[in-house]
């Protein structure tokens, strides 16, 4: 197989494997939490369980002081880590062409050569963020093979992006035929690792802050 | 058939030195060989024999030679093209029938061993082979014949060198290219559909002057003129980097001249030398003229998605598979909440109740 054909699988048969296992597996994981139900609450509201949604929404989105005091860089880091992907996934126009294809829908996007950039900073973003897990012994003794697993497909679509967009180490087609692939396995392995958070974190900062809120105390 | 070396023939049409060096200038920046070179080229033209050429057409649609004729004259390719001795090219011989199948078979006999075997279009091997036939002789048949006593093969066009259009999908003739059959003999592919008239007659000077042919890439094309895609030499590029793109093909962006990214330009993918030796005597380009680059030099590319898709996105439309997946995830979410809530139920059923009483030492 060559790097044309296995282009033409990824853009082909392998899409459509992984966009499957993706939506499937997301609500799948999805629904089987909030399926999970809750007891009926027969105390009195103290507060707005919508409100406190909201408040948690946005306050769980906010670094925590005491938390930040710690260890600002692996904060910082989190938050450096985490807009450079969503920048490089979301503005990037060849991306953006394929949610347009997708879901029928555009948005501006931002010059190629700056999201070069950005790509390049995640990817240091991406290095680092395992090297503070590495050097923080309670955090590397909570480390799960999944969320090796996570961090490794979360890089591989990153890194290969940015080594075909730059012409790094093999030919053009080739990489970016590695690099749908690479985004692929993100797709299948999102589902079943903490990678789920991408959509979870909503719900369950929304749940947290509810509950808190209906009962009229701080989450 | 007279035994002149290419410069004893130049000098007879009256071509001078100057233009002899001229020549050959063009010639190297033709195989893109750097200038000193020159002096090399120079020396190895004066002494180059006429070489016999056998053009071979098989599945095609002699695009390949309307390319190739096409190149303007007075052109260095032209003078190539005096030089190299074509014994037998159907499309372009005067002769037909018996007469010319002697003619092939006479080259081939008087040069054995030494004749430059060209092939455009690819061989069906379906139906053993009778897809195809000229003189009653099938496709297949004939190229093993060719081949037999070539000193190289050039396989001039992407049907030759990769199948092409005749194979694409569902390859009803079950075709497939030269190098699928051969595989004893130094074979370069030239692909294009059709390929640029400069980059064939760049590898055959390349044959003349040196007596081999030129270095390969993993595709086994001559890396001078592959070496780079498409889109490494655009002129759009810097439109491409700003995140300048035409919607359509008449909006403000393509009015502009902006990238042909999103209306689905393979340049990326495509590796050819159109964005710099360009079509029609140097005048312009698919991409100059508006158009993406269709990725035409590239194995399969007819079956490489819609020639107006970012090279970006899915072949196919994926609503439904959004929508097939969805439901399937939900349906099996659902089985494992109810699944789930059996096992809490069964749980509380059977958990056994501890007492105050369990809790005492004496027990
Ligand atoms: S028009 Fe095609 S080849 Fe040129 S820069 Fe845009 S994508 Fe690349």
């Amino acid at each position: 197989m060559d790097a044309n054909e296995l282009l033409a699988w990824a853009r082909g048969p392998g899409f459509d494997i992984a966009l499957t296992i993706f939506v499937a597996g997301m609500l799948l994981r999805l629904f089987e939490v909030m399926a999970l139900g809750k007891k009926p609450d027969l105390s009195a509201a103290r507060g707005s369980g919508a409100q406190g949604g909201m408040r948690t929404l946005v306050a769980r989105t906010l670094p925590r002081k005491s938390v930040f005091d710690k260890e600002p860089l692996r904060i910082i880091n989190g938050y450096v880590l985490h807009i450079g992907f969503f920048i490089v996934l979301f503005l990037y126009e060849p991306h953006i062409a394929l949610f347009d294809r997708a879901l029928g829908i555009s948005w501006p996007g931002l010059p190629s050569g700056l999201i070069d950039a950005i790509g390049a900073i995640t990817i240091l973003s991406l290095i680092a963020a395992l090297v503070f897990r590495l050097n923080n012994t309670v955090m590397r003794f909570l480390t799960t093979k999944g969320d090796w697993l996570a961090w490794a497909v979360t890089l591989l679509p990153v890194l290969t992006g940015y080594m075909a967009y730059n012409h790094l180490l093999l030919p053009y087609t080739l990489m970016l035929a590695l690099h749908l692939l690479s985004v692929e396995l993100l797709m299948v392995v999102a589902p079943f690792t903490k990678l789920t958070h991408m959509f979870s974190f909503a719900t369950a900062r929304w749940y947290q802050g509810y509950q808190a809120g209906r009962r009229g105390v701080e989450s | 058939m007279d035994d002149l070396s290419l410069g004893e023939r130049l000098r007879q049409r009256g071509v001078s030195r100057r233009g002899f060096m001229k020549f050959c200038a063009a010639t190297a920046s033709m195989m893109a060989l750097p200038p000193m070179m020159i002096p090399k080229i120079a020396a190895a033209l004066e002494q180059a024999k006429r070489p016999s050429v056998i053009w071979l057409s098989f599945q095609e649609c002699t695009g390949c030679t309307e390319s190739l004729t096409r190149s303007h004259a007075p052109s260095i390719e032209g003078l190539i093209f005096d030089h190299i001795s074509l014994d037998y090219h159907h499309t372009l011989q005067a002769a037909s029938g018996d007469a010319a199948e002697h003619a092939r078979e006479e080259a081939m006999q008087a040069n054995w061993g030494e004749y430059l075997l060209v092939v455009d279009g690819s061989i069906p091997l379906g139906a053993n082979g009778n897809y195809s036939a000229i003189a009653g002789i099938s496709n297949l048949d004939m190229l093993k014949e060719c081949a037999e006593g070539a000193a190289a093969i050039v396989s001039v066009g992407t049907c030759a060198a990769y199948g092409g259009l005749p194979m694409a999908n569902p390859n009803p003739t079950d075709a497939v290219a030269v190098a699928d059959i051969i595989d004893d003999k130094p074979i370069v592919n030239v692909p294009g559909c059709p390929p640029i008239p400069t980059v064939i007659t760049g590898v055959l000077a390349h044959f003349l002057t040196f007596g081999r042919l030129p270095e390969l890439d993993g595709l086994g094309r001559p890396k001078a003129f592959f070496g780079q895609s498409i889109h490494d030499r655009c002129y759009r590029r810097p439109f491409y980097e700003r995140g300048q793109f035409a919607e359509t093909f008449d909006d403000e962006g393509a009015r502009k001249g902006w990238c042909l990214f999103k209306l689905g330009c393979k340049g990326p993918t495509t590796y050819n030398a159109c964005a710099t030796a360009k079509w029609n005597e140097g005048t312009s380009w698919p991409v100059e003229a508006g158009h993406g680059c269709i990725g035409c030099s590239e194995p399969r590319f007819w079956d490489a998605g819609s020639f107006y898709q970012a090279l970006s996105v899915p072949f196919r439309d994926v609503g439904d598979t959004i929508l097939a997946a969805g439901t399937a995830g939900l349906a099996v979410g659902a089985a494992a909440a109810v699944w789930n809530r059996k096992r809490k139920a069964d749980a509380r059923e059977k958990r056994d109740t501890i007492t105050i009483k369990d809790l005492s030492k004496e027990s």
